[in-house]
């Protein structure tokens, strides 16, 4: 395995395959997170803005990404966008419920104990819920790139022509297990190197979370 | 002095999700002057702390009215500050940013900001923690950080929901000296609720007491004590027999709460 992994590396251009898989789960993780996290903290925040989208993101959560594919395909083609979109659609919704939760629970007394202080209700968004939900939100990030990570290899597995998902099904006509179970370990490392890292960010930015 | 606060006829029904109706208050007049130092006695659950959320305007009343320098309270504001008794800091900021909050919130300019903060990072005794976040101060630090954070808010008035309940007895003993300096020091009026016989009696210049649940204002007593008060009054013959007479009543409505 270590030979054909050696092989990868400089016969079959395997470090593109890797930075494409990166590239798209970053591209649709991150589109996912800047629409889902102010959708999630509005409805947290408001009760309206919950009644109104819950329904909806409920219904969507439990659509699974990859039957996404063959739709996707049709309609946004083979291309990089469908990639990212199926990460997309699979990391949204969840971030948007989860984040919704969390800024829900926030502590009431501090809400209150903010009002007394003469904050206004945008106040108490800016400086007491999105602060104090901070820390979870970025943890919920951390799990969900998690997710991400396994419908980019779903992705990458139907109509590819480059990414880790890619090579390994080009293997599996090959019969070659070497490089397949190389390419499995190579998502689980990157995984765990991405893991790490957001987990020391995170540390970084809220030590007051973890006093 | 004029009445700076008026409570009007406020009373409080709660209504369980089942439609069950129980009266938390029954209606309660009462006036605050400006300056003055009231504490409001009563066993647990008697509506006391009901009556200080209205007065903030977290809670809205079922019937009558909290005027505050004769404007009606519609709502929270920054007018009646307020201390609770569990620990209400922000955790994600420290000593200083929490005394700042209202003051950033108000649009204050940063030096003033400062300059306020550390005043009242003085007079609570806290110079040296203000980088110190909630979380590595003791409950008496975080008690004295809220203080000062409702204080430096300048409020008309200062409503304290049994700020020391959660503290051990020689730091509550120490917060009780401390706040009456500063109130001694710094005029304001103060509404303190509490269910601690010589808390009461030793912050107070009137002590209103309250019924057990439906909650009223039972008896009203003034506290003579001259200020500044020192700590050993509290073992004078004065202040003995004030305790045995609230003692008394006390005990009669926390029985009756017990039958209930």
């Amino acid at each position: 395995m270590v030979q054909e992994a050696i092989l990868l590396f400089t016969e079959f251009n395997f470090s593109h395959d890797i930075a494409m898989t990166i590239w798209r789960v970053l591209a649709g993780f991150i589109l996912a997170s800047l629409i889902a996290v102010p959708l999630g903290i509005a409805m947290g925040a408001h009760k309206g803005v919950e009644a109104f989208l819950e329904p909806f993101v409920s219904f969507c959560r439990y659509l699974p990404a990859s039957a996404f594919i063959p739709l996707l395909i049709l309609w946004a083609g083979i291309g990089e966008l469908q990639k990212v979109l199926v990460i997309f659609i699979g990391s949204v919704f969840q971030i948007v419920l989860m984040v919704a939760v969390c800024v829900g629970a926030a502590r009431r007394d501090l809400v209150e104990a903010a009002y007394t202080l003469g904050a206004a209700p945008s106040g108490i968004v800016k400086r007491v819920l999105i602060p104090g939900a901070a820390p979870e939100i970025a943890e919920i990030l951390r799990l969900v790139l998690g997710w991400a990570w396994t419908y980019v290899i779903v992705a990458e597995l139907i109509g590819s022509s480059s990414g880790i998902g890619h090579m390994i099904t080009d293997s599996q006509a090959l019969l070659n297990t070497g490089q397949i179970i190389f390419g499995i370990i190579v998502i689980g490392l990157i995984g765990l190197v991405s893991d790490f890292a957001f987990k020391a960010l995170n540390r970084r930015l809220f030590a007051w979370s973890s006093l | 002095m004029s009445s700076q606060l008026s409570i009007q006829g406020v009373s409080r029904v709660f209504t369980s999700p089942k439609g069950q109706a129980t009266q938390a208050l029954t209606p309660v007049d009462f006036e605050v002057c400006e300056n003055d130092f009231v504490t409001i006695l009563g066993p647990s659950g008697c509506g006391k702390s009901t009556l200080l959320r209205i007065v903030a305007g977290l809670d809205q009343p079922t019937t009558g009215q909290v005027l505050l320098d004769g404007v009606p309270v519609q709502g929270p504001g920054a007018d009646r500050g307020m201390v609770f008794q569990s620990y209400t800091l922000f955790p994600w900021l420290n000593v200083e940013q929490n005394i700042r909050f209202g003051l950033r919130e108000r649009g204050m300019p940063e030096n003033e900001q400062k300059e306020r903060s550390d005043d009242f990072i003085a007079k609570v005794g806290l110079r040296g923690f203000e980088q110190h976040f909630p979380k590595q101060l003791s409950g008496g630090m975080q008690q004295r950080t809220a203080i000062a954070r409702a204080l430096a808010n300048d409020p008309k008035i200062l409503l304290m929901d049994e700020p020391f309940g959660a503290l051990d007895n020689q730091t509550r003993v120490l917060m009780q000296e401390l706040l009456l300096g500063i109130w001694e020091s710094a005029q304001k009026t103060v509404l303190f609720v509490t269910h601690d016989i010589d808390e009461a009696i030793f912050m107070a210049n009137r002590v209103a007491v309250f019924s057990a649940r439906p909650g009223r204002i039972k008896t009203e007593l003034a506290v003579d004590f001259p200020h500044p008060r020192h700590y050993t009054i509290k073992t004078s013959p004065e202040f003995m027999a004030l305790k045995a007479q609230l003692t008394e009543e006390i005990r009669a409505e926390a029985m009756a709460t017990d039958t209930h």
